[in-house]
């Protein structure tokens, strides 16, 4: 079968499918939307329809992006236009089968919106929304949309067209238009991603090597893990254009086990691309031959790094190597090897098909294109978004992500992950792009953005990545393996009240010389998160070091409990409740908490009925309340008596 | 497990591979898969297998955290340790769990009914806190969830 | 072979293309602090102490894992460089027992060495240390992992120069650790004892039980078998204490097997040791003369048929030796029972 063919037969069950007389019903069933309990929702809606003896047709699909919203759910009727609900349960379920399907009630209150064509009375369109509205998918174009296990929806919506006019050009011109673009890696360091290309075309050796980074291994980040369960082939694509034309004849995919929906998909994904010569030798008839391997990641940050990805891969220790030379010149198995992340071959594909125009049309000067986030934390939208490049962060937390929850305070966003670092309010209007947020202190990274409001304590924030980068650090090079080490001391002594007012100058040079002194990226940017967190919250440093405060009312060791004579009515509640029998009181007494015995666990303060609020939590501060219960002398509050 | 059980079924993991060095952590995945953990008895196997000392397998499978040297529990719990689920308090998840359970992170239950492990991230952030409990994922866990999570009887 | 020419602290050097930018500057007799670098290994860079400037390169590159490039201009004392270097063995040195008057490693310890070069005179970090315990399971030499640095050189050297992989490094990060395979003593591993590791070991993490150090050493060729192996004999009070392999020999580069390092000086003071021929009569050896042992040895041969006799060489003797032992078997006694004690 020609390309052509298939794709005429996959556009005509496109058709078949979107025209269809048949509902028909996506649900949202990336590892996300199951975790909020997308299962439970498909084996209901199934029960549902199987009890009104209806027929429709069910895809589960990827992400959509308002994880905040899930369970989502859409419904398409023949004629009617697409309706995403949201937080949609099993409960729920049966109404919108039996209201929208049977009685042609949309249920506007449980709708999110309306999506493509056509609109509906009290449904806003979904893209108009403020969470979607500044968005651009580029790299996320068929999440949510189409079937990620099947790889006609993919060839339906022109997928694969960016690989067959690749192929109907030379491999420099391929190359070309890539540079042309503006795209630059989207694992976080923004490499031109036509210029490495172009090292790795211009090697001399006849074995080439391509890498699929999909180890995505920053905390906070899950776009890569979005992009594989939602369109895989996207990617895939992409990969296939650049072995043709960086002239590589095997590659792998390099993906963490924790990724196993993920890994299942790419697996079905491989094994349609060879059921269609798309994948084996001679691809489409082109004389291309390709070969791509899954390799499973088992546990280790650090193999993120390019070369310790491809020591992984050889079966190693994922410890990296120094370079030169360069992956382009010496990579895996000591042939030239290009890597790229997920995302970047996802932009490939689209770039191939729509063209480089199209692409530089988004994003700033030297910032093409756009840049998916993992938006997660004290925000209230989160979920996955997709930007043009240099929006601001401003935009992306109160427009998309709505601000934070609970009228709390914005504090930080924390971009990079552990390579990166916290900005605070005053950098709010700062564009993302890789320029502005390196000259910020944080770097771009591959794109988690987890938001953090003033409940969180921003020298345990810092304190957290340095645990994590000291835990993963492989151990090869003396900077990174003990210098994260004492840093991490240095930080646990500053949450526990040991800190030493020079410990901050401490903390800022060995940063300095870890940045310069390691031998990898891992080490070279651990004490980002730092050293912007000094720069920018140094006052909250100072307050845990001199105070013994923790601002925050986080950090354990400087926070205290106490029961407010004035406000306790001795039920006895709290004293049942704590695990450590720190509580003494009786029945119309005064409860007090033994502070040599609390272990700063909260539980008296969640436990604390709301309208008695007797448990207070305090930091650098101590409460006047009587050493040993005594008798209630206030009186009842209304509420109580009411009761 | 008797000795011959063990060589038997390693015998059958290891059909599926062609004896080259870079099979190894594949191998010693697939191996994990079959036991639950990696026995000493299995890894020399391995080496004898891949034709690569016992000491490499040794520093390849301590190097990645996916491994383990004990037998771990029938279900395996696992909390996300990632960046958002550290600020929307996983760490008041891990006390629940380790109080219902009775064990630490790294710690399997004697009955071998439960492990307990926390993993960097499992990539479901906008979910946070994140608990999975085998292959299910559990999101916007709260203490109160737990107990009913691991009994068996949540809704 | 190509030379390049490259420039390193405004002197001009010339090496030949692969050389890297750490041996060009040694070719220069320019010092460069290293730790984790050795000749008989491939560059590994884990100790940054090697960090140099680079005009055109960004950040430190290492010298030792660089290759000298043709117009390179390097800067190896810069106060960058410097800095770094300094941190690293700050670091190096809160994680080291520091107990250097008492240290089997005094004065030929390598950390030493940079620790003074860079003018550390004090502790800038609190001591981390993990209290390891020690392996004294081997006969011949110690593993006290409180002292290592991790460079890996000793697990370097068992995979590349001897091939028996005995060790690795095992975990990470802050726990890594140079283990045999479970963490097993040394002695139950598949370790030869060859001592190659502790040799490199550029700290107090693996050295030989003999703590005596030796007043002059003397030349010699390893008597334990024909590779000949050439070797230096550390002497004190007339006794072998110490042997080195010599690294200007052709025949081993300094490498020596587990009987030449540390199975010398027992055989050679050894009471029971035969320094004279002897022979044996009335079933009692008594000790002669080579001449008269030699006229008895012929004498005796004479009385047998040539199928009669068996010659049986020694894997201490040269392969010169063994030639002409064999040629007396074959033709002056006529025998074809010839062997060799290596195939017993």
């Amino acid at each position: 079968m020609t390309f052509a063919e298939i794709q005429s037969r996959a556009k005509a069950e496109w058709a078949a499918l979107e025209h269809g007389d048949k509902p028909r019903i996506l649900i949202g069933s990336a590892t996300c939307g199951r975790a909020a309990g997308a299962k439970a929702v498909l084996e209901a809606t199934n029960a549902a329809l199987a009890q009104h003896n209806l027929e429709a047709n069910i895809t589960e699909v990827g992400c959509i992006g308002p994880c905040y919203a899930e369970p989502l759910m859409d419904i398409i009727k023949p004629g009617r236009p697409r309706i995403c609900y949201s937080q949609v349960t099993p409960e729920i379920v049966p109404w919108l089968i039996e209201d929208y399907i049977i009685n042609d009630n949309p249920h506007s209150d449980l709708a999110l919106g309306t999506i493509g064509d056509g609109s509906l009375d009290g449904i806003p369109r979904l893209f108009d929304l403020p969470m979607l509205k500044p968005q651009v998918r580029i790299a996320l174009r068929n999440c949510g949309t189409i079937d990620p296990e099947e790889i006609n929806q993919y060839i339906a919506r022109d997928g694969y067209r960016g690989l067959v006019r690749a192929l109907s050009m030379t491999p420099e011109e391929v190359i070309e238009e890539i540079k042309k673009s503006g795209l630059r890696g989207r694992g976080g360091a923004g490499f031109p991603t036509g210029m490495k290309w172009e090292f790795c075309r211009k090697s001399p050796g006849t074995v080439k090597y391509i890498i699929c980074n999909a180890d995505e291994g920053d905390p906070g980040a899950f776009m890569d893990r979005s992009l594989l369960e939602g369109d895989p082939h996207a990617v895939l694509e992409g990969m296939l254009i650049s072995a043709y034309a960086i002239g590589a004849t095997e590659g792998y995919i390099y993906i963490r086990a924790e990724y196993p929906l993920a890994i299942d998909r790419l697996k079905i994904a491989l094994r349609q691309m060879t059921e269609y010569e798309l994948l084996g030798d001679n691809i489409l008839g082109s004389g291309l031959n390709f070969h791509l391997k899954i390799k499973e990641g088992a546990g280790a940050f650090v193999c993120g790094e390019e070369t310790a990805l491809m020591a992984s891969i050889e079966g190693k220790r994922g410890m990296p190597r120094s370079r030169p030379p360069f992956p382009a010149q010496s990579g895996l198995w000591g042939k030239p090897t290009n890597i790229n992340n997920v995302e970047t071959w996802a932009n490939v594909s689209a770039i191939m098909l729509r063209g480089t125009a199209w692409y530089a049309s988004y994003g700033s000067d030297k910032n093409k294109g756009t840049k998916t986030f993992a938006l997660a934390g004290k925000i209230n939208r989160t979920g996955l978004i997709e930007v043009p490049l240099g929006i601001s962060l401003k935009e992306i937390v109160y427009d998309i992500g709505d601000g934070i929850p609970d009228g709390k305070r914005f504090k930080a966003v924390q971009t990079g992950g552990p390579s990166g670092g916290c900005l605070p309010a005053s950098q709010l209007e700062r564009p993302v792009d890789y320029e502005s947020l390196t000259e910020a202190g944080s770097i771009m990274g591959s794109g988690g953005m987890v938001v953090i409001d003033e409940d969180t304590c921003i020298v345990d924030v810092a304190r957290y990545f340095l645990a994590f980068t000291q835990s993963e650090s492989c151990g090869k090079c003396v900077p990174c393996r003990l210098g994260t080490k004492q840093m991490l001391n240095i930080l646990e002594n500053i949450c526990q009240g040991k800190g030493k007012v020079e410990d901050i100058d401490l903390l800022l040079k060995v940063s300095q010389q870890i940045k310069a002194g390691s031998l990898c990226a891992l080490g070279g940017t651990a004490p980002n998160p730092v050293l912007t967190t000094i720069r920018y919250f140094q006052d909250e440093y100072e307050a845990h070091i001199k105070e013994k405060r923790c601002p925050a009312l986080v950090c354990p060791e400087l926070i205290s409990y106490y029961i407010l004579a004035d406000k306790c009515q001795g039920c006895g509640i709290c004293l049942r409740a704590c695990p450590t029998e720190a509580i003494t009181g009786g029945k119309r007494m005064v409860h007090v908490i033994d502070q040599s015995k609390c272990n700063k666990c909260s539980t008296c303060l969640n436990v604390c009925p709301d309208r008695f609020g007797a448990v207070v939590k305090v930091s650098g501060e101590e409460i006047k309340v009587p050493k040993k219960p005594v008798p209630i002398t206030v009186s009842k509050p209304d509420t109580y008596t009411q009761r | 497990m008797t000795e011959t059980e063990l060589k038997e079924r390693l015998t059958e993991v290891l059909t599926h591979y062609t004896g080259q060095k870079n099979e190894l952590i594949p191998v010693l995945q697939a191996a994990q898969e079959q036991f639950g953990y990696l026995p000493a008895e299995v890894m020399q196997e391995i080496a004898r297998f891949l034709r690569i000392s016992e000491s490499t397998v040794y520093g390849v499978s301590t190097f990645y955290a996916q491994f383990k040297f004990q037998p771990t529990g029938k279900k395996k719990v696992r909390l996300c340790r990632g960046t958002a689920c550290h600020v929307r308090g996983v760490s008041r998840i891990l006390d629940e769990v380790e109080k219902q359970l009775g064990i630490k992170p790294g710690e399997t239950t004697s009955d071998l009914e439960y492990s307990l492990e926390t993993i960097a991230c499992f990539g479901s952030c906008a979910l946070a806190p994140v608990m999975v409990v085998g292959n299910n994922v559990y999101g916007r866990m709260t203490p109160k969830k737990v107990a009913p999570i691991l009994d068996g009887t949540e809704q | 072979m190509e030379t390049i020419k490259l420039t390193i602290n405004g002197v001009e050097v010339k090496v030949n293309r692969g050389t890297t930018v750490l041996e060009a500057a040694q070719a220069a007799n320019i010092y460069i602090p290293t730790l984790c670098a050795d000749p008989d290994l491939e560059p590994y860079g884990s100790c940054r102490l090697c960090v140099v400037e680079i005009e055109k390169i960004r950040g430190l590159p290492t010298a030792c894992t660089t290759p000298a490039t043709n117009g390179m201009v390097v800067h190896t004392e810069t106060p960058a460089v410097n800095e770094v270097r300094r941190t690293s063995v700050d670091l190096l040195i809160a994680n080291h027992p520091m107990d250097c008057l008492t240290c089997r490693q005094n004065q030929q310890c390598e950390l030493q060495q940079v620790t003074a070069h860079l003018g550390i005179t004090e502790r800038r970090f609190p001591r981390t240390d993990q209290a390891f315990p020690v392996d004294t399971s081997n006969p011949f030499f110690d593993l006290d992992r409180n002292y290592c640095i991790l460079c890996a050189k000793c697990v370097r050297t068992c995979d590349e120069i001897t091939g028996i992989n005995a060790i690795d490094l095992a975990f990470r990060g802050y726990s890594a650790r140079v283990a045999t395979f479970g963490d097993k003593p040394l002695i139950e591993s598949t370790c030869k004892s060859c001592g190659e590791c502790m040799v490199r070991c550029p700290v107090a993490a693996l050295t030989p039980k003999e703590t005596r150090r030796p007043i002059h050493e003397v030349k010699t060729t390893c008597p334990y078998c024909g590779v000949g192996c050439q070797m230096y004999l550390g002497i004190k009070d007339g006794q072998v204490i110490t042997v080195r392999g010599d690294r200007d020999n052709e025949v081993n580069g300094g490498h020596l097997c587990v009987k030449g390092r540390f199975g010398i000086a027992e055989f050679v003071h050894h009471p029971e040791r035969l320094t004279n021929p002897q022979i044996r009569k009335n079933g009692k050896l008594a000790e002669t003369t080579w001449d008269r042992a030699l006229d008895e040895a012929a004498a005796r041969l004479g009385q047998y048929a040539p199928n009669e006799v068996a010659v049986i060489a020694s894997a201490k003797c040269t392969n010169e030796e063994n030639y002409v032992l064999q040629k007396l078997g074959r033709a002056v006694l006529g025998t074809q029972n010839i062997d060799h004690c290596a195939r017993l």
